[in-house]
């Protein structure tokens, strides 16, 4: 597959201030972005992600290296040039009285209209589909202080369509928002990547659903700088560890997502499988006890029943000594005989 | 965008009609009522009519009507422009600190220079006005020049608010300290003149006054695009191609130059500059500027025609100083404004 790279980042360092006084957050930062992508930008509070997209956006100058957008220097385009080469969305909070969904995504169409803003034909097209691939049509008269957070994002993100730029950046656009809506932000994201060819980048703490929606991930951590490519290389390489370790955060190699690390202080044997399996597991380890598989020689175990109706038994020296319908119940039992 | 349109263009419609009625009515009424038919005869067909009726409206109603309108109009479009740029509902023109530069420039020229030449200032009659108006101008041009400078050379829309701020508490207690050592007199003349006027000027300055506030106040629809983006916020609106710096200069320019000329000539006018853009958004119920800006104009105009209308009812015996007419009609506007958000569960 030939690609289109869109954006190229080279040796770029970025932090606050000039001269003798900067303060470098970041420095000899590589990446690269090509069409149709989606990348999630991931790291920890406090590692420079905000600083990163605001440096890539314009909003503040780069210390030193080279970025560029469609082979243009990005850090010596004027507003006017970027506007119709890259559009944001952030995490400012807006306030605009009176402004409905359709007024909020016809300013979108700014860079291509005259002195007083008025939209065409064109514009009033485009503003509408914008408005419809992210879903919201209906809300299209609202004024914007009546949509849910979730809808308003979706508005902010019509915003960015119609303003029909290559690339599209976010500041973590799922921040604020419950679990239904943030898959669904990541999926209209999605769309918008594989549909419409074009590129988006944003930054995010949702790293179960970075890992299944992006191309590729950015992950910058305050130590090992900028670390680029396919989830799933990433993961085989090992990075993660690298960067949460000692955070609690552990990764799974059975599911293949992330979970909480948690603190054992007891091991019990359990003899099962399937769904019932796993939640068992999840309940004891949050108490502090590793389940392990059953070995022949174990005289005390868990074990997982399936005859028509599930139940879960408790085993001593070989011997069944009670049994219980709710994983609640059996971890009281358990807690119990241990003392 | 039909339904929303008409209901814009409802709202400008009635807005005019409403200018013109309250024209007629600063016309006809006062304390002496003379009929329309008279008037028709003294403005447009030059018929012979009653000597009396037509100093009355040539050298005072007419005068007064053409700088009330223009001054409301003046202080409705700046105080739009202010409370946008600062996205801060309770902005109005004087958030910049000019109609205090104007205060202490005419406070010097009143309290000062008495003082020191060892004269009243009200004994110099016609040149003490145009002392007055010239110290006015000097006073606000320095101010906004100050802010122009900050605004361009700092950048940040709050630092510029802060520093407004801060010069109106400088200028106040500057003034106070020239009150104190000044003669009851001229304190009394300068209080007189804090309490703004819409009838110190005469027919032919008053025209000059009328263009030199109407006409910039429609062009400043020229800067519609530009506040749209700003409501954004500074970060998307840069994203949307607009040079932020420029576009804040010429805010602050336009917003500056109206308020400087009306607290010249008018002295500084309260409240219409805060309430009047209020009711423009209230009742168009557009985020767009472009007819924001004509509606606070209109409505602008509409209020201070009938703030005048107000100060001088028939029957009393003198007029009352126009800005505790304009606080009377002003803060319960905005008091509306605040319940009826709450009410709609928008407080923006």
């Amino acid at each position: 597959m030939a690609e289109k790279e869109i954006l190229h980042i080279n040796k770029l360092c970025i932090g606050y201030g000039k001269g003798k006084r900067a303060k470098v957050v970041h420095d000899q930062l590589q990446a690269k972005m090509f069409a149709g992508e989606l990348v999630c930008l991931l790291g920890e509070n406090g590692t420079g992600k905000s600083t990163l997209i605001r440096t890539i956006c314009g909003f503040q100058p780069a210390l030193g290296g080279e970025a560029t957008l469609l082979g243009k220097d990005l850090l010596k385009l004027s507003e006017k040039e970027l506007s119709k080469m890259a559009s944001v969305v952030l995490t400012d909070r807006v306030i605009v009285p009176n402004a409905t969904v359709e007024e909020l995504v016809g300013l979108g169409r700014s860079p291509y209209t005259g002195t007083f803003g008025i939209l065409n034909d064109e514009d009033k097209e485009i503003v509408h589909t914008s408005i419809e691939k992210c879903g919201i049509l209906h809300k299209k008269k609202e004024r914007l202080s009546n949509l849910s957070d979730g809808e308003k994002q979706k508005a902010f993100i019509a915003k960015a369509l119609a303003q029909d730029t290559q690339i599209i950046i976010l500041d973590e656009p799922t921040a604020f928002l419950d679990m239904p809506a943030r898959v669904e932000i990541m999926q209209l994201l999605r769309q918008i990547a594989s549909n419409s060819g074009k590129s988006v980048l944003m930054s995010t703490h949702d790293l179960d659903l970075a890992l299944q929606m992006a191309d590729k991930l950015w992950l910058l951590s305050a130590d090992k700088g900028l670390l680029t490519g396919t989830p799933e290389d990433l993961l085989l390489r090992n990075e993660f560890q690298t960067i949460f370790q000692n955070k609690g955060i552990e990764f799974d190699n059975k599911t293949g997502l992330f979970r909480v690390g948690y603190d054992y202080n007891h091991e019990i044997p359990v003899k099962g499988h399937g769904f019932e399996y796993v939640l068992l597991r999840r309940a004891f380890a949050r108490n502090g006890i590793k389940t392990i598989r059953k070995a022949e020689e174990d005289t005390t175990w868990l074990e997982v029943c399936k005859n028509g109706s599930t139940s879960f038994k408790y085993f001593q020296n070989g011997e069944c000594v009670g049994q219980e319908e709710t994983i609640e119940n059996l971890l009281t039992l358990t807690l119990n005989n241990r003392g | 965008m039909i339904h929303k349109l008409g209901r814009i263009s409802i709202v400008i419609t009635l807005a005019t009609l409403l200018l013109v009625f309250l024209v007629l009515l600063n016309l006809v009424l006062g304390s002496i009522h003379i009929p329309l038919s008279e008037i028709k005869a003294i403005l447009f067909t030059g018929e012979e009519v009653n000597r009396i009726y037509e100093n009355i409206i040539l050298k005072t109603r007419l005068p007064q009507t053409i700088v009330s309108l223009g001054a409301g109009m003046a202080l409705g479009v700046a105080g739009l422009l202010m409370q946008t740029l600062f996205r801060n509902p309770l902005a109005g023109p004087s958030v910049l600190g000019i109609s205090s530069g104007s205060s202490l420039g005419v406070a010097f020229v009143m309290l000062f220079t008495g003082n020191i030449l060892g004269f009243t200032f009200t004994s110099l009659g016609a040149w003490g006005d145009f002392a007055v108006v010239f110290s006015s101008l000097i006073g606000a041009a320095l101010v906004l020049a100050l802010i122009l400078f900050i605004s361009h050379r700092i950048g940040g829309t709050l630092s510029v608010l802060i520093i407004g701020v801060m010069i109106g508490y400088l200028s106040s207690s500057l003034v106070s300290l020239l009150k104190f050592y000044s003669p009851e007199e001229d304190v009394y003349n300068y209080v007189i003149w804090g309490l703004g006027s819409f009838s110190r000027l005469a027919s032919e300055r008053a025209m000059m006054f009328g263009l030199i506030t109407v006409i910039p106040s429609i062009l400043a629809t020229f800067l519609s695009k530009s506040l749209n983006l700003l409501a954004l916020g500074d970060r998307y609106a840069s994203n949307l191609g607009l040079n932020i710096k420029r576009a804040r200069f010429l805010i602050i320019a336009f917003s500056g130059f109206l308020t400087a000329i009306v607290t010249s000539f008018c002295g500084p006018i309260i409240f219409i500059g805060v309430a009047v853009p209020h009711l423009a958004k209230l009742l168009s119920k557009t985020s767009n500027h472009f007819y924001l800006i004509l509606n606070a104009a209109l409505l602008g105009a509409a209020t201070a025609l009938l703030c005048n209308l107000l100060a001088r009812m028939p029957g009393m015996e003198q007029e009352m100083p126009i800005n505790s007419v304009t606080a009377f009609i002003g803060a319960p506007v905005v008091i509306w404004v605040i319940w009826k958000r709450r009410k709609e569960n928008r407080l923006e």
